[in-house]
């Protein structure tokens, strides 16, 4: 996918001033924090259940190389088949091999990030193949050619006014008069419209939220039903999936399912859990006649190791981004490449460099929120911060940035001379704000004033009047 | 065991000393009035946050070493903020993975620090402070002394020890948008952010706002002063110390 996370700021700038968007973004509060909070609540043993899920993964991490090829033995020995991608050039190659070989022309696709990291949409249709959305989220946003703003509300950034206006624009052959009363309607139509995708797919493809290494099983969770269509009805299923989707067994699968619809939509479990093992056997009612796992690396085995391992343990609910302030104030597409939000703050500039996406760890003010909804508990502001070193070592810090820093840092270091240049300092802006206690403008201070006024200091600084004080009790004694 | 007076190394921090000493003066009456013997290490800066958080180790690294030098040899070392805290508390013994020596100093060190109103509570088991006050306030829950340190109820309670009446805002805990540099390398985002906080503390009905945390409160007065908001903005040791008197509100003129 094509990043404007260079634009980062002028990104957001226009986030703030969208009518549209800021409306949308109203709904996170109740829709997200609201129901979260209510079903953690209903689960005394949730906090414990967030050390299980962080050990569990942190386990899995630590013998990754073993589970996967555990897993991978498993998927083949029910009849799947394992593609070991190492770039996502390897994974949309091994994706169109596939469809050409079965000569296929229509692909259902249930909703994946990891689809969205190839682009694989895109890429499908410059060989002639349709790709068709069947999330309802990743449906609409087809119809309009955007990316998803969301990790799993895909269409979050669209209010209903938006749903109408592009069902009308795409759905021709409907009447052109017909009411939508109610969400249902909305959902009516998408629902009849995709019917007949579905049935004429000669291939599906999935995601998976997590791999089972004992059962060579990939699992999928939606609310609409539409995932299960996508990988029954077609004579191929494909799934997409990272290396950090791994679990070791059922019960570990068992608990992080626990942990995800709760932290991201607060269910406590999602309308369908599907559990995919290889193809179709003697006396299955359905599934597919081949299974095949794309299984992408991408840049995540070098995060083994490394700082950064602890992002891998990202189980994608999307709870960071639905509680951090910022993404409410901007919304997804300002991040302007996949995974926007906290976890695409830290996992962005491993995939596409931090020379591209070196904002997107800057604009956190750290507070630490997104770490403490965090069902597995990664350490997201630590990992941001590693980032903003990462910067300063290869010298991607604004030099403006770097020469305050220096300059401050010069003084910092030495008391006596800091002391001085601090009198002087807090004695000037105390004096200018004499009147008012406050300044509406002030040179080189356009950032902090343009919103809000800067309040002055009293004039003498700490360490001047403490000083003074210890002479006069002195003098007293 | 407690010590019967313990002895108190004040760490200023930087916004304190350039900007509103009053607060520092509250807090060494707070603490001497809990019985503790307060000293102020001459030698003392900055907890290093706008260089650790910007990427910099290496200034981050020197002032830590300074404060391990100033703040060595007390008892405790408390702080009117939580995120110079929170910063003593939890990330300077991270400067020093690659020097045992050090890593172990910073957390001796950690061990030590507290942030000012949950050391009065906590540490030294206050139930109330002295004094008495009358009038609403509504309480904002800045970020790292929430979640790093666990600041939350102890200012609620001694203020309505003090008579106060609290007067809960909507959401209390979300983040003002002061994030240090994040309030000038991002100013527009950390100005919505603020214009929704001050939207929520001016729906709370209350007549002051209070914090424990400088940055956040010159941030949040700042945006209420430009809204012309008659709330009075200012740090929670000056109201337990009973020092209201000493110092006008946060942006305001005496």
């Amino acid at each position: 996918m094509f990043s404007t996370s260079p634009a980062f700021k002028e990104n957001a700038h226009k986030a703030i001033a969208d009518v549209g968007l800021q409306k949308a973004l109203t709904r996170t509060k109740p829709h997200f924090q609201g129901r979260r909070a209510k079903a953690v609540e209903g689960l005394p043993e949730f906090e414990r259940l967030r050390d299980i899920g962080r050990d569990i993964k942190n386990h899995t991490l630590a013998n990754l190389d073993f589970y996967l090829e555990t897993w991978a033995g498993n998927v083949e020995r029910a009849g799947g088949q394992v593609h070991w991608c190492a770039t996502a050039d390897d994974a949309r190659a091994a994706v169109l091999a596939i469809c050409e070989r079965v000569g296929a022309k229509t692909v259902t696709k249930g909703k994946s990030m990891i689809s969205e990291e190839l682009a694989i949409n895109e890429h499908l249709e410059q060989h002639g193949i349709t790709p068709v959305e069947t999330d309802l989220g990743e449906y609409i946003l087809q119809l309009r050619r955007e990316p998803p703003s969301h990790i799993i509300a895909p269409a979050f950034h669209l209010n209903r006014e938006d749903w109408e206006e592009s069902f009308r624009r795409a759905h021709t052959d409907l009447a052109p008069d017909r009411v939508f009363r109610e969400r249902r309607d909305i959902l009516t139509e998408a629902r009849a419209k995709l019917r007949a995708r579905f049935l004429a797919a000669d291939v599906g493809i999935t995601g998976a939220n997590f791999l089972i290494a004992e059962t060579g099983s990939s699992v999928i969770v939606t609310n609409e039903g539409n995932g299960d269509l996508t990988q029954t009805l077609p004579r191929v299923h494909i799934v997409l999936a990272s290396i950090e989707k791994m679990v070791p067994t059922l019960e570990d699968a068992t608990n992080m399912l626990r942990l995800l619809a709760r932290s991201a939509t607060g269910q406590d479990f999602s309308v369908y859990t599907t559990f995919s093992t290889g193809v179709r056997r003697e006396g299955d009612l359905d599934g597919p006649e081949e299974y095949h796992v794309i299984l992408l690396d991408n840049g995540r085995s070098a995060m083994l190791g490394t700082e950064f391992q602890d992002m891998l343990r990202c189980i994608r609910c999307a709870a960071c981004m639905n509680h951090c302030p910022v993404y409410g104030v901007v919304g997804g597409h300002a991040y302007g490449w996949v995974y926007p939000g906290p976890m695409g703050a830290v996992l962005t500039p491993t995939l596409i460099g931090v020379d591209q996406a070196g904002n997107l760890p800057n604009a956190s003010t750290f507070c630490g929120k997104c770490e403490s909804v965090c069902p597995v508990k990664i350490p997201l502001p630590k990992m941001m911060r590693h980032w903003r070193e990462r910067e300063f070592e290869r010298h991607l810090t604004p030099s403006a940035v770097r020469t305050n820093l220096a300059l401050w840092g010069f003084f910092a270091r030495r008391p006596g001379l800091y002391r001085f240049a601090t009198r002087i300092g807090a004695g000037v802006l105390g004096w200018l704000g004499r009147k008012r206690g406050r300044l509406s403008r002030l040179p080189f201070a356009g950032g902090w004033t343009a919103g809000r006024d800067l309040p002055t200091p009293e004039g003498k600084t700490f360490f001047a009047r403490y000083a003074s004080e210890q002479r006069r009790q002195r003098g007293a004694s | 065991m407690l010590q019967a007076s313990p002895r108190v190394a004040l760490f200023v921090t930087c916004l304190v000393d350039l900007h509103r000493p009053t607060v520092g003066f509250a807090a060494i009456r707070l603490l001497e009035q809990a019985g503790c013997q307060v000293e102020v290490p001459r030698a003392q800066t900055c907890c290093g946050q706008p260089a650790y958080n910007s990427g910099d180790r290496e200034i981050a690294r020197d002032l830590g070493r300074s404060i391990l030098e100033a703040f060595g040899g007390y008892d405790y070392v408390v702080v009117p903020s939580g995120s110079c805290g929170g910063m003593l508390r939890h990330h300077l013994p991270t400067l020093f993975d690659d020097d045992p020596n050090l890593r172990a100093r910073a957390e001796a060190l950690a061990e030590r620090t507290h942030e000012l109103v949950s050391f009065l509570t906590d540490v030294m088991g206050l139930e109330r402070v002295a004094g008495a006050a009358s009038g609403s306030v509504t309480y904002h829950d800045s970020c790292s002394g929430l979640r790093e340190l666990g600041v939350k109820a102890q200012p609620r309670r001694l203020l309505e020890g003090l008579g106060l009446t609290i007067k809960e805002m909507a959401d209390p805990e979300v983040c003002c948008g002061f994030g240090g540099t994040f309030c000038v390398k991002y100013p527009e985002i950390s100005t919505r952010m603020v214009a929704d906080k001050t939207a929520d503390i001016t729906a709370s009905g209350a007549e002051t706002l209070l914090a424990g945390d400088l940055g956040c409160l010159l941030n949040m007065a700042g945006r209420l002063k430009r809204e012309g908001s008659a709330v009075k903005v200012r740090h929670v040791a000056e109201v337990l110390a009973g020092m209201t008197g000493a110092v006008p509100p946060i942006g305001e003129a005496g």
